[in-house]
Order: structure tokens, then C-alpha cells, then sequence
């Protein structure tokens, strides 16, 4: 797959994941959503992907989804914590769904 | 991804008319020339792929008399026709077992049989059901040999025996050695070399991971349960699959493990090693690389200096472990002979049940009603306990030990004619979403006559792959994402914690004897 930004192509997998993770821009995630079936990235999304993408780039990893749950509920309470929540806003939850839109790799294997 | 209809749940399963053609296509992604050479597979489809897939098969045939067996003994009586879930699912007449045999035993009689040396030469190769190897053939091989999850239901019913799974693996086995993998089963494999397992989750990250845990239990229950990670010295090596450290249900499944150790007060590990149980060196057909992945356990297990292995709840894993580990990485004799090498956890979790040593209370699952989904590999390629089938009883005994409430389903859809889960077998990808959905349709099926006649609220599983496949699936069937659960997390949340006296885990494990070597 294929994604359009300002223009320029920027290759995505078979399943639609960003191949070069340094390509990745908010216009590209935008993009990816799209695909994803979203059709607006609400501020509630933007936090989630930001939130995945910090904890990406401290740790070399994404977040397993307990692991996140607790980072958002420290951050932004309860309420907005949830697998559920999570699963309201991107469709095929953290692993498959919202670490795509934020362009990061996923572990694959039995999950 | 294309779009696709769930098939209709119904009052029991119809068998449906067959519909040509319609999961023709071009199967699962092909896997890349890193993941493929990684293996010891050409990188990609080789020039002479025609002439070295029909070595290969003949290699195959050769040095597997089962495989020659099922090639030359089908009689195409149909007993099998009925009883795939993908043919129920998808309707599709070369998703019957015996049709997708075929599909290589037509390749097979063409070059391998005298009558098809000499039919052949005179064109009239199809009198014996006989076709040459093109390029349309070997697009049908990647296709449907991906749409098996070698589950062997159909072979249960075959009054010759004749094990699909092992025509499927051979399938694969050939594709793999001419550059046309698939990308899911051969990345993962990848990963497991590379890792240490099939989710590539690092040692650091994997350290993390436990210690979130550790903390999420004690908030919990206010006991310091460990998870310990490459512990030498410890009396048991744990293997589980790794998606018990990533994903939802199974968690709460390795939460429950470590629960029944401690409270057992036995002195346990997990190994950064061997940090998976899956081996889908098997779904390929690929005894080299099945060994490879199994060899990781034998090396931590020395490492480690354990006396006893450990499965999770893994259903190809047990079945390579039970059948194969001894041949695969063996011999075991620096183990504890006082234990089955390797064990599983359920047998484990039962005989401390059946001992006393674990203080339950079942009301604290009350608020569920339970029923079982055997797993494939467990059902039909295992045994647990020393009875004949334990690898049935064991499962319900323990779930009855947990919970007050519980229904079998259907009698011709559990035990040894259980319908596989439809993402076995290295089919668990999403470009296969459309056969996992369809193939999952019989078991929705069962799932909806004891969800309507018992009330029953969700299903357990003792699989990783089944648990993931029923939480992607359920939804498209009507029921939710979390009516699949693990048979530890019942375990884990009936265990009574109230007088339990907090010690360090350690040598309460009165059958252990000898120094390992």
C-alpha cells in the first residue's frame, strides 16, 4: 500500500503499516486513519497516538495494552483509560489499530 | 482488505451446497526474501521451481511412508467432506479436506505413479485424476494449503486415518523450499531466532512487562506474587506462549499461573531464552526449523540448571512438546524423572487441586456461566494425565474445581470431534481475516445453543491462538470481544488469599528429589 502527503508517496506494508518509521508526520497518520476507518482525528485520538509514540521512543517497544491503560489513566483519569475507550476510538484497539496510525512496528505472533 | 459476509448463525449447522470458486484467490501474503533466507528457504520463487517442487514432494514421500499412504490410499468416499469448518464456513468444494488433498495428489499421481508416467504421455492423465504442475496449480497450493488450520477433525471420521494436516504441512514444506513462503508463519520464526519469540519482545521489555504485573497483582490482592525471569536455581522452567505477555485474554491467564505457583509455594521461573512455546516450524511442515525453536528450551532448561518444564496454555505448543520435544531437543535425563517430561500447566493446576494445596472459592466466579472450547492440537495430538483422555477431563475437572457454573456444548462439536477455533495452524494473520471469520462459524454455532439453552456467559480456552482468534472473531457473530477467557484467569480469581501467610516461594515442592547434574 501506498499513502499520499504533500505530494510525496510514502510506502506503507501489504496491511497498510508505515515501513520507515522516521516518515512519519500528523498529516501521514491522518492518512492511515483514513484507512483505518476514522474518518476525524479528535484531540482524544491525538492523545492516545502521542501517548504510544512516547512511550515507543523511551522504551524501543510498544506499549503492552495494561502497561498503556495505566499511563492514561495517570494522565488522563479513568475515564479516558479503558481497553474499551481505546477499542471506542480505534476500531482494532492499541496493538493493531492506534500504534498504526502512529506509525509504529507491531509485534506480531499470537495476538 | 476485501469486505466479506458473516456467514448467518442458524439453529444447528447445515451443511451447505458447494459454491465453486468462491475463496478462490491468491492466498496469504508471500513472505519476503529476509524472512524466507533466514529460514534456509530460497529468497524467492526459484527458476526451476516446477522441477524442484516435484523433487521435493518426491523427497517428501519418500522419506514420510505416512505421506506416500495418504497420497495413494483416498478411496473418495466423503466421510470427510462435512466436516471442516472452512468448508462450512466458506462453502467452497476445495476447502473439503479430501478436495484440498487432491490438489496435491493430482500433482503427485502425474509424475510419481507408473500409471501417471505412462497415462500422461498420451494426454490422458485425467482418467486417474491426474494434472501437470503450472503456475494456476501452484497458486491453488498457496491458496487453500492456507486455508487449513491442520486441525485433523477431518481425519478423525477418515476410515483410512489419513491425517490432512500432514498433506497440508507437505504443502507448505514444498512451497517454503521453492521461494514461496507465507510472510506470517516464516516473519514470526524470524523473530523467535532473532529474540527469542514470536513477538519479539526483548529481554528488557519482557522484565518490564513482568514487573507490571507483579505490581498490578499485589494492588489487587495484597500478596507479593513474583514473576521471576531466567531465575537460576529455580525447580521449574515455565514456557507459554509469548502472547501471555502482551495480549488480552491471555494475561490474565499467566497472572493466574503465577497465582497457583506461589500460593503452591513452588520455586518457578520464566526464561528470556525461551520465551515461547509456540513452534510454527510444525504449521510449516519444517522439521529443521521445529527443532531449532525447540532446541531454545533444552538450552535454557540447562542454563537455568531447572527440574521440570512447564507448558502454558498453548495448543500446537502442547502438541509439540507432548508428542515431539523428547525426539526434537531430547534426551531430557538431567530432569526430575519423578515428573512427566515436559508437563502441563493444567496438570500441574489439577494435581494441587486434588491435593489440597490450593484454597479456592468458586462463588467468586458466580457471575459467570462457563462452557470449554477443546483446542484442536490438544484435542486430538496430545493426553494429559496418565488416562486416556485426560487431555478432556482435566480442563473441565479444573474448571469445575473454580466454577459452580458450567455446560458442555454440543457432544459433536468438543472432545475429539471439536471444531478448531479458525485460526489455527498459522492462519492467524489479517489478510486472512475472511477464512478466520468464516472457519470460526461452526464453533459460533455450538457457542449459540449453550449461550441460549444454559445461559452461558463465556467460553474458556486453554490457547493462545484460540483465544486470540475468538476475540477478534466473537463480534463479528454478535457476542463480545470478551466472552473468550483464559482457564488460569478462573484459577487465578477463585484462589482464597484471606489467611495465607507470606513466604519466600521456595521448597515447599515435598516431591522433588535428587540434585540436577
Amino acid at each position: 500500500m501506498q499513502a499520499e502527503v504533500d505530494g510525496k508517496i510514502i510506502e506503507l506494508s501489504e496491511a497498510g503499516w508505515l515501513n520507515n518509521l522516521d516518515e512519519w508526520s500528523e498529516a501521514l497518520a491522518v492518512e492511515i486513519a483514513k484507512n483505518e476507518k476514522i474518518p476525524e482525528m479528535t484531540d482524544e485520538h491525538w492523545a492516545i497516538v502521542n501517548e504510544a509514540r512516547e512511550y515507543f521512543e523511551e522504551n524501543g517497544t510498544v506499549a503492552e495494552p495494561r502497561v498503556f491503560s495505566k499511563i492514561m489513566k495517570q494522565k488522563y483519569g479513568k475515564d479516558r483509560s479503558s481497553q474499551k475507550y481505546i477499542y471506542s476510538l480505534f476500531p482494532t484497539g492499541l496493538i493493531k489499530c492506534a500504534n498504526k496510525v502512529a506509525g509504529l512496528p507491531r509485534p506480531k505472533g499470537c495476538s | 482488505m476485501a469486505d466479506f459476509d458473516t456467514p448467518e448463525l442458524k439453529d444447528y449447522v447445515e451443511v451447505p451446497l458447494p459454491k465453486a470458486g468462491v475463496m478462490e484467490g491468491s492466498g496469504p501474503f508471500i513472505a519476503k526474501p529476509q524472512h524466507q533466507e533466514a529460514l534456509g528457504f530460497p529468497g524467492e520463487l526459484v527458476e526451476n521451481w516446477q522441477e524442484a517442487a516435484i523433487s521435493k514432494l518426491a523427497d517428501l514421500t519418500k522419506k514420510s511412508r505416512a505421506l506416500q499412504v495418504f497420497m495413494d490410499s483416498c478411496v473418495k468416499c466423503g466421510a470427510c467432506t462435512d466436516k471442516c469448518h472452512y468448508y462450512l464456513g466458506t462453502t467452497d468444494p476445495k476447502n473439503m479436506p479430501v478436495a484440498r488433498q487432491d490438489l496435491l495428489r493430482s500433482v503427485y499421481r502425474y509424475y510419481l505413479t507408473p500409471a501417471g508416467k505412462v497415462l500422461s504421455k498420451f494426454g490422458m492423465e485425467k482418467l486417474i485424476g491426474a494434472r501437470e504442475l503450472t503456475r494456476d496449480v501452484l497458486d491453488e497450493w498457496h491458496n487453500y494449503y492456507h486455508q487449513c488450520s491442520e486441525c485433523r477433525r477431518c481425519s478423525v471420521f477418515c476410515p483410512y486415518g489419513i491425517d490432512t494436516a500432514e498433506v497440508t504441512m507437505a504443502g507448505r514444506d514444498i512451497l517454503d523450499n521453492i521461494g514461496m513462503g507465507q510472510k506470517y508463519d516464516n516473519e514470526i520464526i524470524g523473530k523467535v531466532f532473532t529474540v527469542g519469540n514470536n513477538l519479539g519482545l526483548p529481554k528488557p521489555a519482557l522484565a518490564d512487562t513482568l514487573e507490571g504485573l507483579e505490581e498490578e497483582i499485589e494492588e489487587d490482592i495484597e500478596v507479593p506474587v513474583k514473576l521471576p525471569l531466567d531465575k537460576k536455581g529455580a525447580d521449574i522452567l515455565l514456557v507459554t506462549p509469548s502472547a501471555d505477555f502482551f495480549a488480552e485474554p491471555h494475561v490474565d491467564g499467566l497472572i493466574g499461573y503465577a497465582k497457583v505457583f506461589h500460593q503452591a509455594g513452588l520455586n518457578w521461573t520464566l526464561s528470556s531464552h525461551a520465551s515461547e512455546a509456540a513452534n510454527f516450524g510444525m504449521f510449516i511442515g519444517s522439521y529443521e526449523n521445529m527443532r531449532r525453536i525447540s532446541l531454545r528450551i533444552r538450552e535454557a532448561a540447562l542454563e537455568l540448571g531447572v527440574k521440570r518444564i512447564v507448558f502454558g496454555e498453548c495448543g500446537h505448543a502442547w502438541r509439540v512438546a507432548y508428542s515431539f520435544l523428547n525426539t526434537l531437543a531430547g534426551p531430557f535425563d538431567f530432569l526430575d524423572p519423578n515428573y512427566p517430561v515436559p508437563q502441563h500447566i493444567l496438570e500441574v493446576t489439577h494435581g494441587l487441586i486434588k491435593d489440597g494445596k490450593l484454597k479456592l472459592d468458586p462463588t467468586e466466579n458466580d457471575h459467570m456461566t462457563l462452557t470449554f472450547h477443546d483446542s484442536c492440537n490438544v484435542a486430538r495430538a496430545t493426553r494429559m494425565g496418565p488416562k486416556p483422555g485426560g487431555q478432556f477431563t482435566i480442563p473441565r475437572d479444573v474448571i469445575k474445581s473454580v466454577c459452580n457454573n458450567y455446560y458442555d456444548m454440543p457432544a459433536d462439536t468438543i472432545g475429539e470431534a471439536t471444531y478448531c477455533c479458525g485460526g489455527g495452524g498459522g492462519l492467524l494473520t489479517d489478510d486472512l481475516m475472511e477464512v478466520r471469520v468464516k472457519g470460526a462459524m461452526p464453533r459460533m454455532q455450538a457457542l449459540k445453543t449453550v449461550v441460549e439453552d444454559n445461559g452461558v456467559t463465556h467460553m474458556a480456552a486453554i490457547c493462545a491462538i484460540c483465544k486470540t482468534q475468538f476475540a477478534k472473531t466473537l463480534p463479528y457473530y454478535g457476542f463480545t470481544m470478551d466472552q473468550i477467557i483464559s482457564v488460569h484467569q478462573l484459577v487465578g480469581d477463585a484462589l482464597v488469599w484471606d489467611d495465607y501467610i507470606t513466604e519466600d516461594a521456595g521448597d515447599g515442592d515435598d516431591a522433588s528429589s535428587g540434585e540436577q547434574e
